[in-house]
């Protein structure tokens, strides 16, 4: 559904394209580490604590070059993935979520990890007496638990996501109508001479976007909570 | 039958623990704090992992450390109900009470048994309610709907009234009582409130520092050492049990129990005729006398023998049998010399009946001697 002329529908559109995806790219990843940092003890837990948090701190346009090294046409896993499955990473809107989850992933994960330390082992525990298996006990008492934490994840990691821009422009570069998202849109506009008024036009979008998901994911927190009765 | 056998180490604190009783019944793990007596019901439910022994409960093996048994807890079928009542949040009291009870393969949870259990602890205003808005009492008594509904071959109760007020406490008590007398299921009670002990227990085994130092039935317990050395001097009290006579002519608000070949009098809500009473008679709160005393307004003289004299720290702790039980009064050591106090000696045993404190119990006990 692209809108040839419209460039700021186009940019909203992808950056909510690339946010969405990059969320549901990363979901299941970060409930997997946020749980394995909170509840098991495991050489190496440390180093995969300082990985997870990478993207944070390092600069995205590193972050954007690692990808592009790694799996860039020519790099050791873009190759593999090109021969054997036809998947090109590169210049897509893929990639451009695949860069967008990185660089949101230790938000995710972080979130995660502060609702699962908040979910009382004692309940699942008396689960376990009540006859529940490992599986059982995850979705029926310590994943509902933590349902707010995994919302706020997703909420923080959705609206970083729609204003990623190192790591994407420096991974996918800035296609329109391929990864020219929000921000990326928002830049090239200040680029050209006369594309002051589409730049005020993209940064009020960019407001808009940011207050309106803020506002909702606060509604969603607050039925959340009613529903766990807190 | 139970049977556990445990030797668990934890820094320098070693859990050392043989023991077995007969069942259904509500043993009773008796110490002090830090005794050893959530460690070793945490073993049983196998919430903690264990390093050497063997649980073997009503013929079915738990534990074997030595053939490599280890029955996961979800597979145990205990109930446990916790010192805090650890309810699902995010499930009604409904979904609480069913969690287990959907749980158990083969078991038959019918609506007959969820209404049993839902009528024997008065329940059924709560159902709809979420675990959030109940009070310590209610949520306890769902946490022990929850667990008998699972099923258990085993009731874990770990201190469940500890963190209770002392009304709140008198609100799950009975209900306590009605499961024992109604339910055959074994029950485990962890406590370290002697009267809640008193109230529940048919056999009580006493902990201390990690090793079992005193097993057996109330009475018996009631009297020794081991549990002297715990709930210390004045807490030391001997248990015995009666049964209500029939009192309807006496007019006095006063319910006689009938204990050894005597009467006590004693002020007692609700006792029936034919029900049976325990009482606890504290040490010290016994007087002796050699010769039938008179014009006295204690309500209660039993007549006994003197069976043994100890000395305890400052006092002597005569032990008297009253016709099949046995009662233990704390008197000074002067008082022995004056009375010429030696095993054998005929003797009245005073107490009066507002320092006696009843409890109904409805298991038929073992036909006194």
């Amino acid at each position: 559904m692209t809108l040839p002329g419209e460039p700021e529908l186009q940019a909203l559109h992808l950056s909510l394209t690339v946010a969405s995806r990059s969320v549901l790219l990363s979901l299941l990843p970060a409930l997997g580490v946020a749980w394995l940092l909170t509840r098991r003890r495991f050489a190496g837990s440390t180093l995969l604590d300082a990985v997870v948090h990478l993207p944070l701190v390092l600069p995205p346009v590193v972050v954007g070059y690692l990808l592009l090294w790694l799996l860039g046409v020519r790099g050791p896993i873009g190759q593999w993935l090109e021969q054997w499955w036809g998947i090109r990473l590169v210049f897509t809107t893929n990639g451009a979520a695949l860069a967008t989850a990185v660089m949101s992933f230790p938000l995710m994960v972080r979130a995660m990890r502060l609702s699962l330390e908040g979910v009382d082992t004692g309940l699942e525990q008396a689960a376990r007496t009540l006859g529940a298996g490992p599986l059982d006990r995850f979705f029926t008492i310590t994943l509902p638990l933590m349902l707010p934490g995994v919302l706020a994840g997703a909420v923080t990691a959705f609206a970083a996501g729609l204003g990623e821009f190192g790591a994407v422009i420096t991974f996918v570069s800035n296609i329109p109508g391929e990864t020219r998202t929000l921000p990326l849109a928002l830049y090239s506009a200040l680029q050209s001479p006369d594309g002051d008024a589409l730049a005020a036009r993209l940064a009020l979008l960019s407001f808009g976007l940011g207050l309106a998901g803020l506002l909702s994911a606060e509604l969603l927190a607050r039925g959340l909570r009613r529903w766990l009765g807190r | 039958m139970l049977d556990i056998a445990i030797r668990h180490e934890r820094g320098n604190f070693l859990l050392d623990v043989s023991c077995s009783a007969a069942t259904p019944g509500v043993v009773a793990l008796f110490g002090r704090s830090g005794c050893g007596k959530t460690t070793l019901v945490n073993l049983l439910a196998g919430l903690l992992p264990a390093q050497q022994g063997r649980i073997c409960v009503d013929g079915q093996v738990w534990l074997d450390t030595s053939a490599g048994i280890n029955l996961p807890t979800e597979q145990r079928r205990v109930g446990y109900v916790f010192q805090e009542s650890r309810l699902f949040p995010h499930y009604s009291v409904r979904g609480n009470l069913l969690y287990g009870a959907q749980r158990q393969p083969g078991a038959n949870t019918g609506a007959a048994q969820f209404d049993e259990i839902v009528d024997l602890l008065a329940l059924a205003p709560l159902l709809t309610r979420r675990p959030g808005g109940l009070s310590g009492g209610e949520k306890q008594r769902v946490a022990l709907g929850r667990a008998l509904l699972a099923q258990p071959r085993l009731l874990l109760l770990d201190e469940p009234l500890s963190s209770l007020d002392a009304a709140r406490r008198e609100e799950v008590l009975p209900y306590l009582e009605r499961l024992r007398d109604q339910l055959r299921i074994p029950m485990i009670f962890v406590s370290h409130q002697f009267d809640e002990v008193l109230r529940l227990a048919t056999e009580v085994i006493v902990l201390d520092g990690g090793q079992r130092v005193a097993q057996g039935d109330l009475s018996t317990i009631s009297r020794s050492a081991a549990l002297r050395a715990i709930v210390g001097p004045q807490a030391l009290g001997a248990v015995i049990d009666g049964w209500v006579q029939d009192n309807d002519n006496s007019g006095s608000g006063l319910t006689e129990i009938r204990v050894g070949h005597g009467t006590l009098r004693l002020q007692h809500r609700s006792a029936q005729s034919g029900q049976r009473v325990r009482v606890q008679l504290l040490a010290r709160d016994l007087i002796l006398a050699t010769q039938e005393p008179r014009g006295l307004s204690v309500r209660n003289q039993l007549r006994g023998t003197v069976q043994s004299i100890s000395t305890d720290a400052d006092s002597d702790l005569i032990e008297i049998d009253i016709g099949g039980a046995t009662v233990v009064a704390r008197i000074t050591h002067e008082a022995t010399l004056e009375l010429q106090l030696q095993a054998g000696l005929a003797i009245w045993v005073l107490v009066k009946s507002v320092s006696i404190q009843g409890h109904t119990y409805s298991r038929p006990a073992a036909p006194a001697s």
